[in-house]
C-alpha cells in the first residue's frame, strides 16, 4: 500500500509543480494547494500505514498507528492553510490593483519607478 | 618607533579642531610637526656603524601578527624620504592651498598616508605591510579626488583605486602562500628561508602575486596608466604620493624581496624586462603630452622603469644605482612638481602650448626648474646627482650578469641599446618641459593669469631639494658610505663598497651618456619635425583604451548575464529552482546508488483506498486540463476530501477531522475570491515552454516517488514514537496521544502555530482594509 501512495503523492506533486508553472495566480494557488495535499500524504506515508488501531489510547489495544507524523501533518496542514487563505486575499488584491492576474505581466524590478 | 609611525594619524584627529582657526593661523603648520620630528628621530640613525633594529609589539598574537617594525638601511633610506620630503610638501601646501579649500580634509587625508607609507616600509610582519599597503590606496584615492566636484578627479581617484587595489589583492595572495610555505609572518624570517620558497610548488605563483602588487603600485607597464590620470590630485600631493614616496612602494617591495626572488633566474627577465620597457615606453610618451603635470608623470614612470630594471639586474653596482637613483629621483622630482604648481598657481594654466618665455618674469622658478630637468636628463655636469646614477645604471646595463636562460641573454643584449634609447626621450621631454615653459615666445594674452614670481614660502620647500639635488652631485660620497651602503647592503645581502667619481675615465658609460646628450639634443631641437610619428605609434591605440573598453565591458557584461537569467518572470526561477533540485537529488541518487525497494514489510492493499487513490489523481490531474476556474476549485476540493478519507483510512481521526474542516475552508475562500479573477484562459504558451512544464513537473513527481519508496525500503531507527504511547497518560494525562504531543511534549510547535495563523489573519486584514492612497493613483 504504501509503494501506491507513494505514487499518489508523486502525481500529486506533478500536477501542483505544472500548475505551479503556469500563468495564472489561480493555478498558481491550486499549484501551491495540491503540493502541499503531496507533502501530507509523503509523511503520513513515510510512518507505517495501518499498524494499529488510532492512537487513541484503550486498555484493551496494544497496537497503535504512529502518532507523531499525526501531529506533524496536523500542524502542517493549519500552517499551509494559513498560507493558502493570504495568498488567495494576495491574489484577490494583485489582480484588482494591477488589473491583470497574469504573472509574466506582472514583472517589475527594482529599477522601475 | 610604533610612536613615530602612528604619530600622523594622531595628529590627523585634533586636525578637524585645529582647522577652526585656519583663518588665523594656517593649519598646515600643525601638521608640519609630525614629519619634522620623525625626520629629526630617524636622522640621527644614519652613520657608518648602522644596525639595523627590530622592535615588535603586539597585535593579534594568536595568528602571528603583530606590529613588528625592522628598521634596515632599505627602510631607512624610505622613512628619510618620506618624511623629509613629507615636510617639504607640507610646507608647499601651506602656500599652496588657498585658506578657503577645506584644508582639515586635506590634512587628515595627507597625515593618514603618512602613517601608511611608515608602515609598509618599516614593516616586517607581511600582514601589517599589507594593512598598511592598502592604506596608501586608500588615501591616495581619497587625495587624487580631493577636488570631488571635477569629473576628472573622481575618474582618476576610481582608476587609481581598481588598479592599486587590484594589484593589493594579488600581493596579498602572494603574503599567504609565503607564510604557508614558510610558516611564519616576518620578513626577515622568510628570507632567512629563501632556499625552502625557492623551491617550493608556489614559488611561481608567490612571484608572480607579488610582483604584480609591486608593478601595479609602481606604475610599471602595463598597469602605468593610472599614474598620469591621478594628476588631477592637488599638486604637492602629485609631488609626494606620485614621484617620491607611494609609486616607489612597489620598488620598495621588489627591494625588500629581492633576496629571495632573485635566486630565480626568471625575476632577471621578468623584472629588468618590465622595468626597461617602462623606461622606453613611458619617455617616448612623455614628449607626446601638453600638460605640465602630464609630462612629469610619464617622466616618474619612466624613472621608476628605470629603477626597477635595475633591481632586476641584481649585480652590485646595478642595486647601488637604484638606491642612489631613488634618492635623486626624489629630490629633483619633487622640487619639479613643485616648480609646475608654481607654474600652475601663478599663471593660470598648465598647458604647454600656451606657456613661454616665463624665465624673466619668473627667474627663481625657471633657475630651479633648469637643475631640475637637467638633472633628470643626466647631462654630464658635476654639481646634478641625477648625472651619476645614471652613468651607474649604464655601468650596469654593461656589465649584465651571465645567464643560462636565452630569453635572458636576448634581453642582455638589448638592454644597453634600449638604456640609451630610453635615456635620449628622457633627454628631450626634460628639454621639451624646461625650454617649453621658460623661454620663447611670451604668450602672456592666452594665459588666465598675469604670471609672476611666487611667495618665497612656496618657493622654499623646491629650493630645499634643488639644494639637495647640488650637494649630492657635488659631495656624492657624503650619502655614500654613510648611508646608502648600508641601504645596498640590505637588498644585496653583502656590503656593498662603491666609492662615485665623476670623472671615470674614457670608458663606455661616458660614451653612452655623450650619444644621449647629443642624439638628445638633435632630437629636442627637431621635436616639432618628427612630432608627427606619434600618429602612428601610438596613434589611436592607448592603454587608456583598453582600460576603459575592459571595464564598460564588465559593466555591461555583467548587467547582460543578470538580465538575461534575472527576467522578472516567476516561471523562469521556478524552472531554474526545480532544475537544480531535480540535477542536484537524481545525481545523488545516482552517485550514492541511494534506490532501495524493499516489500517485506509493508501495509496489504485493499480496494476502497485504492478507489480513493484512483479518484484523487484523476481529480488531481484534471485541475491541469479544466478552463473553467468553478471546476478547478471544486476538483481541488475532491483531492482535499479525497485525502481526509484516507486519514480515516488510516487511522487519523484528528488529522481526518481538520483536513475535513480546512478543505472546506478553503473551497469557501476559493469561492470568494473566484469571483474576483479571471477565468482561467486558454494557456497561450510556445511547445517548448509547455514541454519544459511537463518534464520539470513529471521529474519532480518521479523523484518524490523516488524517494518516497527507497526512504521506506530503507532501515532508519526504531521510531520514538513507543514513548509518547506509554508515557501520554502517565505525564501528559490524556488519551488522546496525538493532542498530547501537539499540546504538551512538542507545545511550542503550537504556539507558533497559532502565531502563524494569527499573522495570516492580520495580513488578510491589512490586505483587504488598507489602501495606500499613492499605489492607487499610480
Amino acid at each position: 500500500m504504501e509503494i501506491i501512495m507513494s505514487v499518489l503523492a508523486g502525481i500529486l506533486f506533478t500536477t501542483g509543480i505544472y500548475n505551479l508553472l503556469q500563468k495564472q495566480m489561480l493555478r498558481i494557488i491550486i499549484g501551491t494547494a495540491l503540493i502541499s495535499h503531496g507533502a501530507h500524504l509523503f509523511i503520513l506515508t513515510m510512518g507505517k500505514l495501518k499498524r494499529g488501531a488510532p492512537p487513541i489510547l484503550d486498555d484493551a489495544i496494544s497496537e497503535y498507528a504512529d502518532p507523531l507524523p499525526q501531529a506533524l501533518i496536523l500542524t502542517s496542514i493549519v500552517i499551509s492553510f494559513g498560507v493558502t487563505s493570504l495568498l488567495l486575499v494576495l491574489a484577490y488584491r494583485a489582480s484588482k490593483e494591477n488589473g491583470t492576474d497574469n504573472m509574466e505581466k506582472l514583472r517589475g524590478s527594482e529599477n522601475d519607478e | 618607533m610604533l610612536f613615530a609611525v602612528f604619530l600622523p594619524v594622531l595628529l590627523a584627529i585634533f586636525i578637524p579642531y585645529l582647522s577652526k582657526w585656519k583663518e588665523n593661523i594656517h593649519t598646515g603648520f600643525f601638521v608640519l610637526l609630525a614629519p619634522l620630528a620623525i625626520f629629526i628621530y630617524f636622522i640621527f640613525s644614519i652613520g657608518n656603524g648602522f644596525d639595523p633594529v627590530w622592535q615588535k609589539y603586539q597585535w593579534i598574537p594568536s595568528l602571528n601578527i603583530g606590529f613588528d617594525f625592522y628598521l634596515d638601511g632599505l627602510s631607512l633610506l624610505f622613512v628619510l624620504l618620506i618624511s623629509g620630503i613629507g615636510t617639504l610638501v607640507t610646507l608647499y601646501s601651506i602656500y599652496y592651498l588657498d585658506k578657503s579649500e577645506r584644508l582639515d580634509q586635506f590634512y587628515v587625508y595627507l597625515l593618514l598616508f603618512m602613517t601608511a607609507m611608515f608602515g609598509v616600509v618599516l614593516s616586517d610582519n607581511v600582514y601589517v605591510l599589507y594593512t598598511f599597503w592598502e592604506l596608501t590606496s586608500i588615501s591616495s584615492f581619497l587625495l587624487i579626488g580631493y577636488w570631488n566636484h571635477r569629473e576628472g578627479s573622481r575618474y582618476g581617484a576610481m582608476k587609481s583605486m581598481l588598479i592599486t587595489v587590484f594589484g593589493g589583492l594579488s600581493m596579498l595572495g602572494g603574503f599567504i602562500l609565503l607564510h604557508l610555505v614558510t610558516g611564519t609572518t616576518s620578513i626577515q624570517e622568510m628570507i632567512a628561508q629563501a632556499d625552502v620558497i625557492l623551491q617550493s610548488d608556489y614559488f611561481a605563483a608567490i612571484f608572480a602575486f607579488v610582483l604584480l602588487g609591486a608593478f601595479t603600485k609602481s606604475a610599471q607597464f602595463p598597469f602605468h596608466i593610472w599614474l598620469p590620470d591621478a594628476m588631477e590630485a592637488p599638486t604637492p600631493v602629485s609631488a609626494y604620493l606620485h614621484s617620491a614616496t607611494m609609486v616607489k612602494a612597489g620598488i620598495f617591495l621588489v627591494a625588500r624581496f629581492t633576496p629571495i626572488f632573485s635566486g630565480d633566474e626568471w625575476f632577471f627577465v621578468i623584472v629588468s624586462g618590465v622595468g626597461i620597457l617602462t623606461l622606453c615606453w613611458a619617455s617616448y610618451m612623455a614628449v607626446r603630452q601638453t600638460d605640465l603635470k602630464g609630462i612629469l608623470a610619464f617622466s616618474t614612470v619612466s624613472q621608476l622603469g628605470m629603477i626597477m630594471a635595475m633591481l632586476g639586474f641584481g649585480t652590485k653596482t646595478a642595486i647601488y644605482a637604484a638606491v642612489f637613483h631613488i634618492l635623486n629621483h626624489a629630490t629633483f622630482k619633487g622640487s619639479l612638481f613643485m616648480v609646475a604648481g608654481i607654474v600652475d598657481h601663478e599663471s593660470g594654466t598648465r598647458d604647454i602650448r600656451k606657456l613661454g618665455g616665463l624665465a624673466t618674469l619668473m627667474p627663481i622658478s625657471a633657475t630651479l626648474a633648469f637643475f631640475g630637468t637637467f638633472s633628470m636628463a643626466g647631462v654630464p655636469l658635476p654639481f646634478l646627482n641625477g648625472f651619476y646614477s645614471k652613468e651607474k645604471f649604464f655601468t650596469a646595463a654593461t656589465e649584465l650578469p651571465e645567464t643560462s636562460i636565452w630569453l635572458a641573454e636576448l634581453l642582455q643584449q638589448a638592454i644597453p641599446y634600449l638604456a640609451v634609447f630610453g635615456s635620449i626621450f628622457t633627454f628631450v621631454y626634460s628639454m621639451y618641459f624646461v625650454f617649453g615653459t621658460f623661454t620663447g615666445h611670451k604668450q602672456l594674452e592666452k594665459l588666465p593669469a598675469k604670471p609672476h614670481e611666487a611667495p618665497i614660502g612656496m618657493l622654499l620647500s623646491p629650493m630645499i631639494l634643488v639644494l639637495g639635488v647640488v650637494v649630492i652631485g657635488l659631495f656624492p660620497n657624503m650619502v655614500n658610505s654613510t648611508f646608502l651602503a648600508h641601504t645596498a647592503e640590505a637588498i644585496y645581502g653583502k656590503p656593498v663598497e662603491t666609492h662615485i667619481k665623476f670623472w671615470h675615465g674614457w670608458i663606455t658609460p661616458l660614451f653612452m651618456s655623450i650619444a644621449v646628450v647629443v642624439f638628445g639634443a638633435i632630437l629636442a631641437y627637431t621635436r616639432k619635425g618628427w612630432q608627427g610619428i606619434y600618429t602612428f605609434l601610438p596613434g589611436k591605440l592607448s592603454f587608456n583604451k583598453a582600460y576603459d573598453f575592459i571595464v564598460d565591458q564588465l559593466e555591461k557584461s555583467s548587467a547582460r548575464i543578470t538580465n538575461r537569467y534575472m527576467n522578472g518572470s516567476l516561471r523562469r526561477y521556478m524552472v531554474l529552482i526545480l532544475t537544480a533540485i531535480l540535477i542536484g537529488a537524481f545525481s545523488t541518487l545516482w552517485i550514492t546508488d541511494g534506490f532501495a525497494l524493499d516489500t517485506s514489510d509493508i501495509a496489504s492493499v485493499t480496494i476502497h483506498e485504492v478507489v480513493v487513490a484512483v479518484a484523487m489523481a484523476i481529480a488531481a490531474i484534471s485541475t491541469i486540463f479544466t478552463r473553467n476556474k468553478i471546476a478547478a476549485i471544486l476538483i481541488l476540493g475532491v483531492v482535499g476530501y479525497g485525502l481526509s478519507l484516507l486519514f480515516v483510512l488510516y487511522r487519523a481521526p484528528d488529522l481526518a477531522l481538520t483536513q475535513l474542516v480546512v478543505e472546506t475552508i478553503t473551497v469557501a475562500l476559493f469561492l470568494l475570491c473566484f469571483y474576483h479573477l479571471p477565468n482561467l484562459r486558454e494557456q497561450t504558451e510556445l511547445a517548448s515552454q509547455k514541454f519544459t512544464n511537463v518534464a520539470i513537473s513529471v521529474g519532480f513527481g518521479v523523484l518524490m516517488t523516488t524517494v518516497a519508496i527507497s526512504a521506506h525500503s530503507t532501515k532508519g531507527f526504531e521510531t520514538i514514537s513507543d514513548y509518547f504511547l506509554e508515557k501520554s497518560y502517565k505525564l501528559g494525562g490524556g488519551d488522546n496521544v496525538v493532542n498530547v504531543i501537539l499540546v504538551d511534549m512538542r507545545g511550542l510547535d503550537t504556539l507558533f502555530e497559532i502565531v502563524v495563523l494569527g499573522i495570516a489573519a492580520l495580513g488578510i486584514y491589512a490586505l483587504i482594509k488598507l489602501r495606500n492612497k499613492k499605489g492607487a493613483e499610480k
